[in-house]
């Protein structure tokens, strides 16, 4: 499998997410940094990393969704290449418009930083698929504006379209009906805020996290 | 021309800034506020001339960046 992880400045998992990658699916991600205009050829997944993004200047996400690489990584989304945004990754796809919705800051005001377990809502997404029959993953938070915002309407339409991916089972930050992974319709752009990188050996408390990249890399 | 954009979360959309606010706000004794919103201003110059024209490209500015619409409603000021 060919990945990139996007490197914004202000990213601070993006080296997280390349050994998470190579340890997960066997191989070595390309680094691309914000400012490059094009994405090397022939990607199968793009991983945009948690962090603070322009140090989370106007909003979270908000000016990494201006940068040029983002326009290659819309470009490439287009084409069908799996794009998956961590955290503040998900927040960029969010402000970029490729995933609706937006992110608020956490109900109860704190930063939130802590395992969390998981409904596998839709088990039969690129990015689910690796789980086989388990219909819960474990893995961990931490964010102070994961509160995921969507209207009534737009929740429906999603949940009836099966693009709700993951649910909290004990909602830390207040998410709208407990979401914490989406995808667009086409589903090969997935929005998680619980970090699918730190969690990709046991050793880090669960292994679930490797699952979901190799169920990319199956997907190819 | 100096624009003067200001940003808030639409009614509906939970304000916890504001929410803590209006608590600190009712524990130092001022009992009779309700309603806190917190929102931010963006303030700057254009070499625009054309008042209309101005409002016009701030809307713009305001709809692909300076807010977003999700979430957050915005009033522009030029003068």
């Amino acid at each position: 499998m060919k990945s990139a992880v996007v490197v914004f400045p202000g990213s601070n998992c993006d080296r997280d997410c390349a050994v998470a990658l190579e340890r997960s699916t066997g191989s070595k991600p390309a680094m691309v940094w914000h400012a490059e205009t094009e994405l090397p050829a022939g990607l199968d997944l793009i991983v945009l990393p948690g962090g603070f993004s322009y140090g989370d200047y106007l909003r979270c996400g908000a000016m990494a969704a201006q940068s040029p690489a983002m326009r290659a990584v819309a470009d490439a989304a287009e084409r069908g290449v799996a794009v998956v945004g961590i955290c503040n990754g998900f927040q960029v796809l969010c402000e970029a418009g490729l995933l609706p919705g937006a992110l608020l800051r956490n109900a109860a005001l704190k930063y939130v930083c802590k395992s969390v377990a998981l409904d596998i809502v839709n088990p039969n997404t690129r990015f689910t698929a690796g789980f086989g029959e388990r219909r819960e993953a474990v893995m961990t938070v931490g964010n102070g504006e994961g509160n995921y915002f969507a209207d009534d309407e737009t929740l429906d339409r999603m949940e009836g379209e099966g693009r709700v991916v993951f649910r909290y089972r004990d909602n830390p930050n207040g998410s709208s009906r407990g979401v914490a992974a989406i995808v667009n319709p086409a589903g090969n752009v997935l929005g998680v805020m619980p970090h699918p990188d730190r969690a990709f050996e046991p050793e880090l408390g669960s292994a679930d996290g490797a699952l979901l990249f190799r169920s990319v890399a199956a997907s190819i | 021309m100096r624009a003067k954009v200001e940003v808030f979360l639409k009614p509906g959309v939970l304000d916890v800034q504001g929410k803590a606010i209006e608590g600190a706000l009712q524990g130092l004794g001022f009992s009779g506020v309700t309603g806190v919103r917190v929102g931010k201003t963006i303030a700057f110059d254009l070499d625009q001339q054309d008042p209309a024209a101005a409002e016009a490209e701030v809307k713009a500015m305001c709809e692909r960046l300076l807010a977003n619409t999700v979430i957050e409603g915005y009033r522009v000021e030029i003068a």
